[in-house]
């Protein structure tokens, strides 16, 4: 594996890879429901429940309908990835093991001004909070550094510390580019060619766009939605060799999760309701930590 | 005499956090210190980004000894007295002196080595910290703002042992991340520690380091004959951000520039801590910015001024994404919106908060000299920009943001001023609107929130104030003062009363307490907030007692006549009627302990005394007069004619037996009518001395 600087996307990912395996993290791949965020993914709103040790680093597409702006915003897609770090318990120097991975992809620290800027972040849909920072480079937030109080409603502990970068605009900045789909996929100098995160994505977030505003059914949506809803409690009452099918269970939560986010998207929530969603996805996912939980503790 | 040094260096503290946790350290080691019975030449403490320190001059090594006496059972008392006596002692019977019939005890406490103690009371600060927030890390279970990761902690050089959960206390400490060798070095008292920071880029005080940031702002400015727009509260964060603050000045697109400066103010601001810069002399802002970076760079700063630039440029990217984004909309759909906005559970939608203010301001705009359409569209118009794009990116904006829609959409100028003034004022250093119409909105959205949240009985108590009545009852109040105005506090809380009733009556049910129930509330509610406000401004709270007592609730003649009555009863004749008054109403009060006063006026007296007949002829001489200043609503003069009464009732005082039997009932009389006309100007009782 190079120790280059990354030249890339792609190759931003591969040093990022390199360097949290390095530090003994199993490197896993993405979540295939979609979600909103890499934090979503059961690596970590599971993992980081119940007492066992579990460091694991992985790239997660993440979802945001809302922000589809048809490929015509530099900076905003409904579409990105987050790379993501769990570290269970978190170890002493965390962040210092943090900025190495800065490092890693090639930010010299002494010309570059590196802050660790009060963000206590919650995700209410999960029942998430904890006590961190958005990590800012220059100005831009280029991670979230959270140690995890509570996951779905339940203690985290021990703590586990969790790192997300957000990926594309990491890389606009290490890379000096201003516009996304200007981004370097590959290698520039690539022999079969180069290829630019335009030339993957700009045709998805444009038809995207269209689907999340005006595409999609409402009606249909809410009955998803809906029904998404009854079947979790179903789910977790089925059992397979005494443990409650809690891993189904929770991807079920994950597609509520994102169907909510569509409905959003054709603002079809009024405000007043946004609350009572997230409290019923909130529930349904509380329900799924709870049973992880108490398997964790049985095993 | 021995130095203590403690430093707790741990993870980034958030910003907002330092200056009290500093201020939380030196009470909570004073208390402690003095519990052990130290008292400190001098403690100071010091917070920043990654350490609180504190610094105590002129400990003793140890305490001194201490000599306790304590009494024990009487002679003669049953055994068991004198077991638990002994017990808790912790002495034989054979110890004790007998004084005066008593049990003695002599106990000498040997004085405790002064680095337990110090041991002590740090590992029960760092416990007890009252950090507003808190969390454990790690399997530790240790709460603190952040990961905790050293304790330095020296006392006359020597490092004080001991370890709290697993953090052993030492004197070693941390300079900068990055700047310097970023080397951990040992510092045993305050001096070294200072410059060994120093040595290590860390400014340890904040009002060094805030020094250090106008300073440096200003060298940028001057250079590009620019000017800071100082911020006082950008300034305070900032300088709990770094530890070696270093400012860099960027350049902006000047194509942002036709955003409107309030935007460009906020994003800079908000979301990247920036001081904005404006041209030498002019007004608007300049197309630069000035950021304050946590590092000297090599390069001078050009990689991270150039970072910061990009990132401005796409904030305001987005924000003028949301400006055309919103002039598409307008006020129409967005008014549409707020039916599903809920303002409160039990006070309906924003819509129907929007019906009840205009009807309300409606009423208000003759009272102010308003035109009543005009006033009634600004209120209508006045909520839409919260459903705007832009309101939704920058809260903060709401207002501003409606004013500068309704001009772009050609909307009559004094609607758009009172769309932007309507929330005036925020605070106490915040104008309050002067143009009518704004006016009318202004006290028509702050009236409709107070009888709203005393409705449903959401009224501040203590320190919690979660709707921000109070602010909005001192807005009202500042309006009502500053611009002047008559008005009738009462009728006008009725009418919103009646508004928040009628116009919704399937909120009705969430309702407590009828409406004159709530206007009574309220009154009293604006009463203590007129008391505060004038109290602030060095007005006596007893004086606005005693005029809040005779019912007005007119709040511009109320203060008319606080500062009419200050006046007076800071001359003599002032001071001396007042004594006079509680002179009289001592007698009266005795005198109706034994039965009801005598009523009626009182007649010529017919004793010959020359005091009797000057009172009597100084009351009849004083009735019209002093009608016809308080009718004029000259307060000054009303206490002018008052004054005419100092001697009369000095004299009578002194020389008049008012209980002569013949002549009682009508000495009394005299003496209520004294208090009477006093009593149309002030109630003098409730004055102190």
């Amino acid at each position: 594996m190079s120790r280059e600087k990354p030249k890339s996307f792609q190759s931003l990912i591969l040093t990022l890879h390199d360097y949290w395996s390095r530090q003994g993290c199993i490197i896993l791949q993405p979540h295939d429901v979609e979600v909103g965020a890499g934090t979503l993914h059961p690596a970590t709103v599971l993992r980081a429940l119940g007492p066992k040790s579990w460091n694991a680093a992985y790239v997660q597409p993440s979802r945001r309908p809302g922000d589809g702006r048809y490929g015509e915003n530099p900076n905003r897609l409904q579409h990105y990835y987050q790379y993501q770090v769990i570290l269970k318990p978190n170890p002493e120097n965390m962040q210092d093991l943090y900025l190495g991975s800065l490092e890693a992809i090639g930010l010299d620290l002494r010309t570059h001004d590196i802050r660790f800027v009060e963000d206590d972040w919650e995700n209410p849909t999960v029942g998430a909070w904890g006590l961190g920072w958005e990590v800012w480079c220059d100005g831009m937030e280029v991670s979230q550094y959270t140690y995890f109080q509570q996951v779905g409603g339940l203690d985290v502990s021990p703590v586990a510390g969790e790192l997300t970068y957000g990926l594309e605009r990491l890389a606009m900045y290490v890379f000096g580019v201003d516009n996304v789909y200007d981004l370097p996929f590959n290698d520039p100098d690539s022999p079969l060619g180069a290829t630019t995160y335009g030339d993957v994505f700009l045709e998805n977030e444009r038809q995207q766009s269209e689907a999340n505003f005006h595409g999609y059914d409402v009606a249909v949506l809410k009955q998803q939605f809906e029904q998404m809803e009854e079947q979790v409690p179903l789910m977790l009452a089925r059992s397979y060799q005494n443990k409650a099918l809690v891993l189904p269970a929770y991807d079920m939560v994950l597609k509520a999760s994102h169907l909510f986010n569509l409905m959003n998207a054709r603002g079809a929530i009024a405000v007043a309701e946004r609350a009572s969603y997230i409290g019923r996805i909130r529930d349904l996912c509380k329900l799924c930590a709870s049973a992880w939980v108490e398997q964790q503790e049985a095993a | 005499m021995p130095q203590l040094l403690l430093e707790l260096f741990s993870e980034e503290i958030p910003a907002r956090m330092q200056a009290q946790a500093a201020k939380d350290l030196e009470r909570l080691a004073r208390e402690h210190l003095a519990a052990a019975g130290f008292l400190p030449e001098a403690l100071k403490t010091f917070a920043g980004p990654r350490r609180l320190t504190l610094v105590a001059e002129g400990l003793p090594l140890a305490q001194a000894d201490r000599k306790e006496e304590l009494k024990g059972p009487r002679v003669g008392a049953p055994p068991q007295a004198m077991e638990g006596f002994l017990r808790k002692a912790g002495l034989t019977q054979d110890q004790l002196v007998e004084r005066d019939g008593v049990y003695m005890a002599f106990i000498e406490k040997k004085g405790r080595p002064t680095p337990e103690i110090v041991a002590e009371m740090v590992e029960a600060i760092v416990r007890g910290f009252p950090w507003p927030k808190s969390m454990i890390w790690g399997t530790k279970k240790l709460r603190w703002v952040r990961p905790l990761k050293r304790i330095l902690c020296v006392l006359d050089r020597e490092v004080v042992p001991f370890a709290i959960e697993g953090i052993p206390s030492g004197d070693v400490t941390e300079g900068h991340r990055f700047m310097g060798d970023a080397k951990p070095f040992v510092a045993k008292d305050f001096d070294e520690y200072v410059a060994g920071l120093e040595a290590h880029y860390v400014v340890l005080d904040v009002e060094e380091r805030k020094q250090r940031i106008l300073e440096g702002c200003k060298t940028l400015c001057f250079a590009r004959h620019l000017e800071l727009v100082e911020d006082q509260g950008l300034l305070d964060e900032v300088a709990g951000l770094a530890e070696w603050p270093t400012p860099v000045l960027g350049d902006m697109d000047p194509a942002f520039l036709d955003l409107p400066p309030e935007v460009i103010r906020t994003s800079m601001r908000t979301h990247q801590k920036y001081f904005a810069v404006r041209k030498a002399g002019e007004e608007g802002l300049a197309p630069h910015f000035i950021t304050i970076a946590n590092i000297q760079a090599a390069d001078g700063g050009a990689v991270i001024a150039a970072g910061n630039a990009k990132v401005l440029s796409s904030r305001l990217s987005d924000a003028r994404f949301f400006w055309d984004e919103d002039v598409k909309v307008g006020f129409e759909p967005w008014l549409d919106k707020l039916n599903g906005v809920t303002f409160h559970a039990k006070l309906g939608t924003m819509a129907q908060r929007v019906e009840r203010i205009v009807a309300l301001a409606g009423e208000i705009a003759p009272l102010v000299g308003a035109d009543v359409e005009k006033t009634r569209e600004a209120a209508r118009l006045a909520k839409a920009d919260l459903a705007s794009q832009m309101v939704g990116e920058f809260p903060e904006l709401q207002g501003i943001m409606g004013g500068y829609y309704a001009r772009q959409f050609g909307l009559d100028g004094e609607i758009a001023d009172a769309v932007r003034d309507h929330y005036k004022p925020q605070g106490p250093s915040d104008a309050v609107p002067t143009a009518p119409v704004s006016i009318a909105v202004a006290l028509a959205d702050k009236l409709d929130t107070l009888v709203g949240f005393f409705k449903i009985n959401e009224k501040p108590t203590g320190s919690k104030d979660p709707y921000a009545l109070r602010r909005a009852a001192l807005g009202v109040i500042r309006i009502i003062l500053e611009n002047g105005l008559a008005m009738a506090l009462k009728t006008t809380l009725t009418k919103a009363l009646r508004q928040s009733s009628f116009v919704h009556e399937e909120v009705e049910e969430g309702f407590v307490g009828a409406g004159p129930e709530v206007a009574a509330d309220l009154v009293a509610f604006f009463a203590d907030r007129l008391k505060v406000a004038l109290r602030d401004q060095g007005k006596r709270h007893d004086l606005v007692d005693a005029v809040f007592a005779l019912g007005d609730d007119d709040l511009a003649r109320i203060v008319a006549r606080v500062e009419a009555l200050d006046g007076f009863l800071k001359t003599d004749d002032g001071k001396n009627l007042l004594a006079g008054y509680k002179r009289a109403s001592n007698i009266l009060k005795a005198e109706e302990k034994k039965g009801a006063l005598p009523t009626g006026a009182p007649e010529a007296p017919t004793a010959d005394s020359a005091a009797e007949v000057g009172l009597y002829n100084a009351l009849r001489l004083l009735d019209k007069p002093l009608k016809d200043a308080l009718a004029k609503e000259d307060f000054t003069g009303a206490m002018t004619q008052l004054a005419e009464l100092r001697g009369p009732v000095d004299a009578y005082l002194d020389g008049v037996f008012v209980n002569e039997p013949e002549h009682r009932d009508n000495r009394l009389r005299t003496l209520a009518a004294v208090r009477d006309a006093m009593g149309q100007v002030a109630d003098f009782g409730l004055i102190g001395g």
